[in-house]
């Protein structure tokens, strides 16, 4: 029998919906400021991506494509279970090819394919406010937000490099947009910060427990802070992927024994598939390899 | 057909998928400034409000926001019954109470700073203004720069307000406080969010 509750597509009522699209607009036409909404309860923990999910459920449609990835992987639990998640309450069609997408739902990676104009990607944020850690008073990060008073952001970026001898902060890097606002561009590695300026995509950020939604239109100047004398740079990898040989991607380490045995394989693995498939070998790939289960099977 | 009827009659066929629809032209559009977003007539409300901005109405508003509608749609009762109706949403006292304003003949509207600009501390408390437009081809071209907008584009819409660009340079100047607008033609939508600069053509 089927008649066990169905529920509203997209899991969220209506309500709930239109609350949420008018953040998103106001959160576009004011890029990079966290417009409060009123997060709801979602059938999953926070730190689960309550946050993209809200917005994903409030922008999509039948006739989108979603993809999702969780660390650049589409077949890790968090992935695969929003995924089944939208499959069942939205009735979507559902890929891990990053081109073929429509929108994108990401736990911490801009996928290395770029992305085109009309894509949307939605990010699931924990913190979003980029002060939080140095001033923990919402009253006073408010403030110093309206009053576009960063100056300690640059002191902690400064004392990294006291400390440090240079910026030692490789995630959660923060960004200024537009010129106006310093935002936290969620715990992605600073590897994809130069991604999002002036990307074709849309860009949304959901922080589901922190009940906060923000977003950098396509086309839009994110500049990563830095100084001078220490200009902002990304990580840099001295080997390929271990399996598709690429350089100038993301790389993730993957311990193969207790003999201190490594890889360093793509954290996009449908870049990775895509590049395998396309018959690029890295020094660690098996002689025929099957890279066909790029999906779960269906329901 | 009388006032009651009116009021009932010409809401979306299909409530959830409408609304996405429109939801999503709009923020296409939001996002991407200058361009229209093709939106058939899903609503029909009792003229002069148009379909356009009535199926926006549908999408957008409920009980948590106030509405201000114009001299020319407050004129006419049966569309205040009929947003009141499929909406829910309260008539607002004052435009700066206004979370959505409706603005059936912008060429006679009030000056926008008279809207709600919200506050620095929560600039999205501001006044989202719906302006209905004949068309987005045929007035003074607008030449637009700004985030969404990869070198510059234009739109040309009719019966835009009096001193328009000037009192869009006092919205741009108040960043990040400001109205942001929506224009509403029968062929689409097409949006200009607060951080869209304006230059007249050839000027």
């Amino acid at each position: 029998m089927t008649d066990i509750a169905t529920y509203n597509f997209a899991y969220l009522d209506e309500q709930t919906k239109r609350m949420i699209r008018r953040a998103i607009l106001k959160g576009i036409a004011i890029p990079g400021y966290q417009v409060p909404f009123a997060s709801r309860e979602m059938p999953m923990p926070y730190g689960w991506g309550t946050g993209g999910v809200q917005v994903t459920a409030s922008i999509i449609g039948p006739d989108d494509v979603l993809k999702v990835i969780d660390q650049g992987a589409d077949d890790t639990t968090n992935a695969v279970s929003i995924r089944a998640f939208f499959r069942k309450v939205a009735n979507v069609a559902v890929t891990t090819e990053t081109a073929s997408a429509s929108i994108i739902q990401t736990r911490h990676r801009i996928p290395e394919h770029p992305l085109s104009a009309g894509q949307v990607l939605v990010y699931q944020v924990p913190i979003p406010e980029p002060l939080r850690f140095l001033e923990p008073r919402e009253t006073e990060t408010r403030k110093m937000h309206a009053l576009e008073e960063y100056g300690l952001m640059h002191v902690k970026l400064y004392e990294d490099i006291a400390k440090h001898g240079r910026i030692a902060t490789t995630y959660a890097y923060p960004v200024k947009v537009e010129g106006r606002y310093v935002m936290d561009p969620s715990p992605t590695p600073k590897f994809d910060n130069p991604k999002m300026h002036r990307s074709p995509a849309l860009q949304l950020f959901g922080a589901g427990r922190e009940k906060r939604i923000y977003a950098v239109p396509p086309f839009t100047d994110v500049v990563s802070l830095d100084f001078e004398d220490h200009p902002f740079e990304v990580q840099t990898f001295d080997q390929p992927c271990a399996l598709c040989a690429a350089e100038n991607v993301y790389l993730d380490e993957v311990i193969l024994d207790d003999h201190g045995g490594r890889m360093f394989v793509c954290s996009d693995t449908d870049h990775c598939e895509k590049r395998r498939e396309a018959g690029h070998r890295g020094h660690l790939a098996p002689e025929s390899d099957p890279t066909s289960q790029t999906m779960e099977p269906a329901q | 057909m009388d006032i009651a009827a009116q009021s009932i009659e010409g809401g979306f066929a299909d409530p959830v998928f409408n609304a996405q629809t429109v939801f999503r032209a709009v923020m296409d559009a939001m996002a991407r400034p200058g361009t229209v977003q093709p939106l058939p007539a899903l609503a029909h409300p009792p003229a002069p409000l148009s379909a356009t901005s009535g199926a926006i109405a549908l999408a957008l508003c409920d009980n948590d926001t106030p509405l201000w509608l114009d001299p020319t749609l407050h004129a006419c009762a049966a569309i205040g019954s009929w947003l009141g109706f499929h909406t829910g949403a309260p008539q607002a006292n004052t435009p700066a109470d206004a979370h959505f304003a409706f603005i059936a003949s912008p060429a006679e509207m009030m000056a926008i700073d008279g809207f709600s600009q919200g506050t620095q501390d929560y600039p999205d408390r501001s006044t989202t203004l719906v302006l209905q437009v004949g068309n987005l081809a045929s007035g003074a071209p607008l030449l637009l720069e700004g985030p969404g907008i990869e070198t510059s584009a234009t739109i040309a819409p009719a019966q835009m307000p009096r001193h328009f660009i000037e009192q869009w340079k006092q919205n741009s100047k108040r960043f990040p406080r400001g109205v942001d607008i929506i224009l509403a033609a029968p062929e689409g939508i097409a949006c200009l969010p607060r951080t869209t600069r304006i230059k007249m053509m050839g000027a």
